[in-house]
């Protein structure tokens, strides 16, 4: 299958003579696969979003969407196959009710209005806020509002979806909506999801996971994979999940966890077989 | 508080008035603001009140949201009045008080011109009251489309207008937050002399300032990723069609002015 998002040597620094954010990045995602980019402030992580659809260009090396090269010409073609949803729930609600919203990427995009009126019915239904259509954005939730966010973004079918920090500024409640709106998605549609995010909770249910550090990729793999190294993934400032941190305790105390436990229920299993061996 | 805000002072409805196309609306409004100003006798304000009178009617909104609408104007209203009372010399004298002369000619002359006030703000506020601020936008940027050709940004305009509007409840929540925020630290917004309280102002002011900006910013770059590129191409998911009411108000309106210019003197 062909990588739907493609890097090739990818360096990029701000102004003339900035110090180099990415440094030679190279990877690629596959269509359908779920990514999660991790990575402490200032690692490079959101550029990296800003660059896979055409908000930044790279100083060197190349970005292909969906086989496209990005420039300054295919950009408008390169946004249509990549949809973002960002931080600050307020600050990219741009309609004055829900379903304005929704179409305002498809406004953009010259869609008709009788396609217009069955995709906002599709996508409110797709993150289930269905009957908050005419609702106005003050009256929303920051969850709400994140999760009509995403159905303006797959309201224009995109190939790639990208959250950047998207659940950052949300309550718990708001983000497990939109954890579980993501997961809901992922089934139905036929895209690929990168999430964007410094918090490990979020990495659990992706399929492959990249480490960025001071704009090198640290390391790439299965979840199972990188949690593995905890240590050295506080080393470079990351968070540890519950779990993860309490196999690791385990594991110091000589009690030993054979395979990485990533959910309460796999930790239960773990500990339970290790009873019975005893 | 942020539930029971209403942007403007829409009134929610489901009348004849509150259903017309906006566009409609606005330029009956923009012809009746001209039309007020050709009543000159007993007979053609008479008529222009029970038009007014009537409309206000048919809207079924209640009588206190109208009353409201004339308030912030009182004032205006009742002083040009006394202008007019102390100042028009015209006529046979009625009384006298102080040895100040009252002419009959001013009395008629400030009722005259405090009802031709009430009958403008009357119907203007009516707009307003019936249309949505949103609405509003949509039926300006229709109504300057010709306005495209000499390059006059349309599309922007509107664009900005209900942006604006959408950004009033979040910055006024904004407002309140950092208004506790700075209370807290013990600035005082409610006593002291009126210098005082400007001065309290200002470290409300400059943090919202900051965020607007830094929201201006972002919300600039959210648009763009989502595809925006100006008013060209753009389809948009609200239209407006004119509708048979539509032509049916506007035929009326028409045949009141007709009797307007027949009845004037």
């Amino acid at each position: 299958m062909n990588p739907i998002v493609e890097f090739n040597n990818v360096s990029f620094h701000y102004g003339e003579d900035g110090p180099w954010i990415l440094k030679n990045c190279t990877f690629s995602i596959k269509g359908n696969e779920s990514v999660a980019i991790i990575g402490h402030n200032g690692s490079g992580k959101s550029t990296i979003a800003k660059l896979m659809n055409g908000l930044l260009f790279p100083q060197e090396g190349e970005v292909y969407i969906n086989g496209k090269l990005l420039t300054e010409e295919s950009v408008w073609e390169i946004r249509k196959d990549v949809g973002m949803v960002f931080q600050n729930p307020d600050n990219q609600f741009v309609g004055a009710t829900v379903q304005d919203d929704v179409a305002f990427g498809m406004e953009n995009r010259g869609i008709e209005r009788k396609e217009m009126e069955i995709r906002i019915e599709d996508a409110l239904e797709a993150v289930k806020m269905k009957e908050y259509r005419l609702t106005e954005p003050h009256r929303l939730s920051g969850g709400q509002k994140q999760r009509v966010a995403i159905a303006g973004v797959i309201a224009i079918s995109p190939k790639v979806l990208i959250l950047d920090e998207a659940t950052v500024m949300l309550d718990p409640k708001g983000r497990t909506e939109i954890m579980e709106t993501i997961g809901h998605l992922q089934k139905e549609k036929d895209l690929s999801l990168i999430t964007i995010t410094h918090d490990l909770h979020e990495v659990m249910k992706v399929e492959r996971v990249i480490v960025l550090n001071k704009g090198e990729i640290w390391a790439t793999g299965t979840p199972r994979e990188i949690l593995k190294n905890g240590s050295e993934l506080q080393k470079i400032g990351l968070d540890m999940p519950f779990l993860i941190e309490l196999s690791q305790e385990l594991k110091d105390l000589g009690v030993n966890v054979l395979n990485e436990p990533l959910t309460t229920e796999e930790m239960l299993e773990e500990l339970w077989i290790l009873h019975s061996k005893m | 508080m942020s539930n029971s805000m209403i942007i403007g002072q829409y009134v929610p409805g489901t009348s004849l008035i509150h259903k017309l196309d906006p566009r409609t609306k606005i330029v009956i409004i923009f012809f009746y603001v001209i039309v007020v100003f050709f009543a000159n006798n007993v007979l053609s304000y008479g008529l222009l009140t029970t038009f007014v009178i009537i409309t206000i009617i048919s809207t079924f909104i209640p009588l206190r949201f109208i009353i409201k609408g004339l308030t912030p104007v009182w004032f205006l209203i009742i002083f040009t009045f006394l202008l007019h009372l102390f100042l028009t010399k015209e006529g046979p004298v009625l009384f006298e008080i102080l040895s100040i002369k009252f002419h009959l000619g001013g009395v008629i002359q400030g009722l005259v011109i405090s009802l031709r006030f009430c009958l403008l703000i009357l119907m203007t506020s009516l707009l307003t009251l019936t249309t949505t601020p949103i609405e509003i936008t949509d039926a300006i940027e229709s109504l300057l489309h010709p306005l495209k050709k000499v390059k006059f940004p349309v599309h922007e305009l509107a664009l900005m207008m209900s942006i604006s509007l959408r950004f009033i409840p979040t910055l006024m929540q904004e407002t309140d937050k950092i208004s506790k925020a700075q209370a807290s630290r013990g600035v005082d917004f409610r006593t002291g002399p009126l210098k005082e309280r400007m001065k309290a102002i200002i470290p409300l002011l400059v943090p919202l300032f900051v965020s607007a900006f830094k929201r201006a910013e972002e919300l600039a770059m959210a648009m763009e990723a989502r595809g925006y590129q100006g008013g060209e191409g753009r389809t948009k998911l609200r239209e407006l069609t004119y509708r048979k009411k539509d032509l049916f108000i506007f035929i009326l309106f028409i045949c009141v002015v007709a009797l307007l210019i027949y009845v004037r003197s």
